[in-house]
C-alpha cells in the first residue's frame, strides 16, 4: 500500500502510524478495538468490508447517568427478572459489517443473549442480563468497539410507540378477498347455465359475501370515516364519492343475492377497495433513517452532572434541574439549560443552534445558552433557567408546532372531487326520474349504477401514484420529502425565504483577505509554523490558506485557550489570536471573524474571514428571481451584506439580526398577505420559521445527522438543484391534471352503460381494473419522464 | 356433483390457512424492516466458518 491507510477505520495515518500485527492504525482506540476483535475471534468484520470502524470517542464519565435506575426504566423496552431488552439508536450503522459486528455483541459480552440490527432505523435491539452485564455495560462495550449509541432526551418517555401496521393489514384482507372474489365469480361472468354451475351458484355468491364482509367493514373503515368528517365540517372530500360508491356497491350486492335478481358487484367492490389502499401504501413511503419531527428533545442529553453542595458529581436528569444549581459540562457535551459560566474556558459551539460551526470563547460570568455545545475542557456553569424555560427551548411552546399542517389545506384531489359529486349525484338523480317515467322497474337499478361506475377510484389513484413515486424518485436525488402533499404545497409557493449561516453558506470558512502590514518571508513561514501546531479552527483554516513553507522547527509555542496562541524561533517572536492577545486596540465597528497578528510585539495586520457560499448560489437565485420573492432572514449581523449584494440579485430582501421568533412572525405576517412561503434553514433556530411556513426544507451536509423539525431535507450538496425539485413538482401537478382527463373519459363510457340500464356485473369489473391499471400506468411513466430530467 | 363441495371447502381451507399465515407474519413484525435480513442471510455461511478457520490456521502456521 502506498498511501497508508488506518486498518481499521480508513482515515490517512499519516507519519505516525501504529503498526500492529502487520496492520496500520492511525491511532491507539483503532488499535484497542482490533485487539478486541481479534482477540475474540471477530477478525471477519474486516473481510465484509474494508476499514467500517469508527474511532472510538473519549467516554470518560459521559453515561454516570445510566447507573440511575429511574433513567434505566425509562430506556428499557422490557425488562424482567433475568431478561432486559434495548433499543439503542447508532449513527454509524452504514455497511454490512456494522450489522455483523453488532450481531455478534454476544461474543463479546457473555451477558448478552442476543442483537438484531435494524439497519434501515440504524438501531440495534439488544437483550441481556442484568445481574450479569448493566445497561452502562452494554453501552460502554458498544462505544468501545466504535459504535457509540446516541440517546438523547426523546428517549427519556413513557411507553414505546407501537409500530402501526394496520394499512398492511387491509391491504392483505382486501387483496385475500379480491381474489378469491374473483375467482368465485368468474364462472358466472360467462353464463354458461351449465347444470352444475345453476345448481350451486347460491353457495358461490354466498361465499363471496363473506369475503366481502371484512373488506367493507374493516379494510374500507378510513373512508367512511373520513367521508363522515369530510361532511361534518361541510367538505366534499374525495372521499365521500368512494364511500357512497362503496357502499351502494354493498348494499346492492347483498340485495341482489338475497332476492336471487343476479351475482352482485362484490368482485368489483373488493377490487376498488384493493386498488384504493394499494394507492395509501404507494404513497406511504417513509424514510426511516429521518426523522421529521425533531424538537430540541433529539439533541438534548438525558443527564448531566451536577456538582452537588459539598463538592460531589452525580448524575442529574436535565427535567429535574432546577434554578441555582450548578453543573458539570465536560467536553463534547451540550448545555441543556441557560446559565452563567462560573470556571474553566469555555469554547462553545452552537452549530446546532445557529448553523454556525465557529466556537465562541466565553469568561467566567457570561452568559450560556441552551443548546451549545461545550469543546474545549471541563466547565462549570449555574443554572439560571430550567431546560423548558431556557431562551432556545421556549420556542416550542409557540402553537405553531401543535398545528398540524396539512389541515389548512385543500388538496388537488379535494378541489376536484366536490365538482365531482354534485355532477355524479345530479346525473344520477336526473336519469332516475327519466326512467322512472319510461321503466320505473329499472329506476333504481340505474340510481345504483351511476353510483356504482361513477366511483372516483382512478381520480383518488392520480395523486398518490404521482407524488408517491415523484417522492422516490426525489430520494434518489437526496431530497427527502416527508409527504405527498407537500411536493403539491411546493408547486404553489410564491415566496422564498433563505436563512443564512449554514443554509446558503458553507460550514466551512475558507477565504479570509490580510490588511496591515505586507508581512516579510520569514514571519510567513513563522506564521504557518505556528498554525501548524493549533488544532483552533480558525488556525486550520488559515493554515490551508497560506502558502506552503518549509518545515522549521519552534523554540518555544504556548497555546493560551480562548486567547490565541505564542510562539518563537531565532529570537523572533509571534502572537496570533484575538486583538486584546496581540496588543492591538480593539475595534469593535468590525464585525466578521478576523485572526490578529503581531510579531516582536510590533501589530501587524488581520486576517478577516468570509462566509463561504454555496456554489451555484448566484446562479440559483438569478433562476428564481424570475418567479418568486426571495428574502435572506438571517440571525447574524451585517458584516456580509455588501458582499451579499454583490453575489444576489438586486431585489433580494435582506433582514439581519432576526430572533427565532422574529423569524417566525415574518413569514406569519406575509403568510395573512397571501404568501405562500417556502423556508430554508438549517438550525434549531430556524424550527419555528420551518414549522409556520407552508413548506419547510431543512439544509443538511450529512443527513444522518440531525436536522429541526421540517417538511423536507436537503442534501446540502444538491442545493443549487432546489429550482429543478420545484419545477419538476409543478410538472408533477400537471400530470395529475391529465389523469382527471383520462379518469373521466372512462367514466363518461361507464355512465353510458349505467344510465341506459345496461350495467351487467361483467362490465363493472372490467372498467374499474382497466381505469385504475391505466392511471397507475400512465402516471409512473410520466413522473419517471420528469425524474430523467433531473438527473 | 356434490365433489364441489369437498373441492370448494379444500380451496377455502388453503386460502384462509395461507391467509393467517400472512397475519402472522404481519403481526410477528416481518415486514418492518425489509432490507436487513437480506443481508443478515449471507453472514450464516462466515458464521459456520470461522470455527473451522481458527483451526485450520494453527497447524499452518506451526508448519
Amino acid at each position: 500500500m502506498e498511501q497508508k491507510s488506518c486498518f481499521h477505520c480508513g482515515d490517512s495515518c499519516e507519519s505516525h502510524a501504529i503498526i500492529f500485527q502487520e496492520k496500520p492504525f492511525c491511532c491507539n482506540g483503532c488499535k484497542t478495538v482490533y485487539e478486541i476483535f481479534s482477540e475474540n475471534d471477530l477478525t471477519c468484520y474486516y473481510d465484509l468490508q474494508n476499514s467500517p470502524g469508527a474511532i472510538p470517542k473519549e467516554i470518560q464519565g459521559k453515561y454516570d447517568f445510566l447507573d440511575q435506575q429511574n433513567i434505566i426504566d425509562k430506556l428499557l423496552e422490557f425488562n424482567d427478572d433475568h431478561t432486559q431488552i434495548v433499543t439503542l439508536y447508532i449513527p454509524h450503522i452504514h455497511c454490512s459489517s456494522c450489522i455483523w459486528i453488532l450481531e455478534n455483541l454476544n461474543k463479546l459480552n457473555p451477558g448478552i443473549s442476543a442483537s438484531q440490527v435494524n439497519f434501515g432505523k440504524k438501531n440495534v435491539r439488544i437483550t441481556f442480563n442484568s445481574t450479569k452485564c448493566s445497561l452502562k455495560d452494554v453501552v460502554l462495550l458498544v462505544s468501545s468497539i466504535g459504535y457509540e449509541p446516541y440517546i438523547s432526551l426523546e428517549d427519556f418517555k413513557t411507553g414505546k410507540d407501537n409500530i402501526n401496521r394496520s394499512l398492511i393489514y387491509k391491504l392483505g384482507i382486501a387483496g385475500f378477498a379480491f381474489g378469491n372474489v374473483m375467482f368465485l365469480s368468474f364462472p358466472e361472468y360467462f353464463e354458461v347455465g351449465e347444470f352444475w354451475l345453476e345448481q350451486y351458484k347460491h353457495l358461490f355468491r354466498w361465499l363471496m359475501f363473506a369475503f366481502s364482509l371484512p373488506v367493507i367493514f374493516y379494510s374500507a373503515q378510513d373512508y367512511f370515516i373520513s367521508a363522515y368528517k369530510g361532511l361534518r365540517s361541510r367538505i366534499l372530500n374525495i372521499d365521500v364519492p368512494i364511500a357512497l360508491g362503496a357502499a351502494v356497491l354493498f348494499i346492492r350486492s347483498t340485495v341482489e343475492i338475497i332476492f336471487d335478481y343476479g351475482s352482485g358487484f362484490f368482485d368489483s367492490l373488493t377490487g376498488l377497495i384493493f386498488f384504493l389502499l394499494l394507492g395509501r401504501f404507494f404513497q406511504q413511503k417513509t424514510y426511516a433513517f429521518l426523522s421529521f419531527e425533531r424538537d430540541y428533545k433529539s439533541y438534548f442529553p438525558i443527564a448531566v452532572t451536577k456538582i452537588t453542595s459539598d463538592g460531589k458529581e452525580t448524575p442529574i436528569q436535565v427535567y429535574d434541574i432546577e434554578k441555582g444549581d450548578r453543573l458539570l459540562i465536560r467536553n463534547e457535551e451540550l448545555i441543556p439549560v441557560d446559565g452563567i459560566l462560573i470556571n474553566g474556558n469555555a469554547s462553545i459551539d452552537y452549530s446546532f443552534v445557529t448553523g454556525e460551526s465557529e466556537t465562541v470563547s466565553k469568561q467566567s460570568g457570561d452568559k450560556l445558552f441552551a443548546g451549545g455545545k461545550q469543546t474545549s475542557g471541563v466547565i462549570e456553569m449555574e443554572v439560571l433557567k430550567s431546560v423548558e424555560q431556557s431562551y432556545l427551548t421556549q420556542l416550542w411552546s409557540n402553537d405553531v408546532f401543535s398545528k398540524n399542517k396539512e389541515d389548512g389545506f385543500t388538496t388537488l384531489t379535494n378541489k376536484i372531487s366536490k365538482k365531482f359529486t354534485i355532477a355524479v349525484l345530479s346525473i344520477a338523480f336526473i336519469s332516475t326520474t327519466y326512467w322512472l317515467f319510461v321503466d320505473a322497474s329499472k329506476a333504481i337499478n340505474v340510481f345504483t349504477a351511476v353510483l356504482i361506475i361513477a366511483c372516483p377510484c382512478a381520480i383518488a389513484l392520480s395523486a398518490p401514484f404521482t407524488f408517491g413515486n415523484l417522492l422516490r424518485i426525489f430520494g434518489k436525488l437526496k431530497f427527502y420529502v416527508k409527504n405527498a402533499s407537500v411536493i403539491e404545497q411546493l408547486a404553489e409557493v410564491n415566496t422564498i425565504i433563505f436563512d443564512k449561516t449554514g443554509t446558503i453558506t458553507t460550514n466551512k470558512k475558507s477565504t479570509a483577505t490580510y490588511d496591515g502590514d505586507i508581512l516579510s518571508a520569514s514571519e510567513e513561514m513563522l506564521l504557518k509554523n505556528t498554525l501548524r501546531g493549533s488544532n483552533h479552527p480558525l488556525s486550520r483554516s488559515l493554515y490551508d490558506i497560506l502558502e506552503e513553507h518549509n518545515i522549521i522547527t519552534l523554540d518555544h509555542f504556548e497555546e493560551h485557550v480562548g486567547k490565541g496562541i505564542e510562539a518563537s524561533h531565532n529570537n523572533n517572536n509571534i502572537k496570533i489570536g484575538s486583538a486584546s492577545f496581540v496588543g492591538s486596540i480593539a475595534d469593535s465597528t468590525v464585525l466578521n471573524t478576523s485572526v490578529h497578528i503581531s510579531t516582536n510585539n510590533i501589530y501587524k495586520g488581520k486576517y478577516t474571514f468570509y462566509n463561504n457560499y454555496r456554489t451555484g448560489l448566484s446562479k440559483l437565485f438569478n433562476k428564481l428571481k424570475k418567479n418568486y420573492d426571495l428574502v435572506i432572514l438571517s440571525g447574524d449581523n451585517e458584516g456580509e451584506l455588501e458582499n451579499l449584494k454583490k453575489l444576489l440579485p438586486s431585489k433580494t430582501k435582506m433582514i439581519f439580526n432576526q430572533k427565532p421568533d422574529d423569524k417566525l412572525d415574518y413569514i406569519k405576517y406575509h403568510q395573512t398577505e397571501g404568501a405562500k412561503v417556502l423556508m430554508i434553514g438549517d438550525g434549531l433556530n430556524d424550527a419555528g420559521a420551518l414549522a409556520q411556513s407552508n413548506v419547510g426544507i431543512s439544509i443538511s451536509e450529512n443527513v444522518n445527522v440531525f436536522s429541526p423539525a421540517c417538511d423536507a431535507i436537503l442534501d446540502a450538496s444538491k442545493f443549487n438543484q432546489l429550482f429543478m425539485y420545484i419545477k419538476a413538482s409543478k410538472s408533477a401537478i400537471k400530470i395529475i391534471k391529465w389523469s382527471f382527463v383520462l379518469s373521466f373519459c372512462y367514466n363518461v363510457i361507464g355512465l353510458y352503460f349505467a344510465v341506459t340500464g345496461q350495467l351487467a356485473p361483467v362490465i363493472a369489473a372490467i372498467l374499474m381494473p382497466l381505469s385504475s391499471i391505466s392511471i397507475v400506468i400512465f402516471t409512473t411513466i410520466a413522473t419517471n419522464v420528469i425524474g430523467r430530467k433531473l438527473e | 356433483m356434490s365433489v364441489i363441495y369437498i373441492l370448494l371447502s379444500i380451496s377455502i381451507i388453503v386460502a384462509v390457512f395461507f391467509f393467517i399465515a400472512f397475519i402472522l407474519a404481519v403481526k410477528s413484525g416481518q415486514f418492518d424492516d425489509s432490507y436487513t435480513p437480506s443481508v443478515r442471510m449471507l453472514f450464516e455461511d462466515e458464521l459456520v466458518k470461522e470455527p473451522k478457520q481458527s483451526i485450520n490456521k494453527e497447524p499452518k502456521k506451526t508448519n
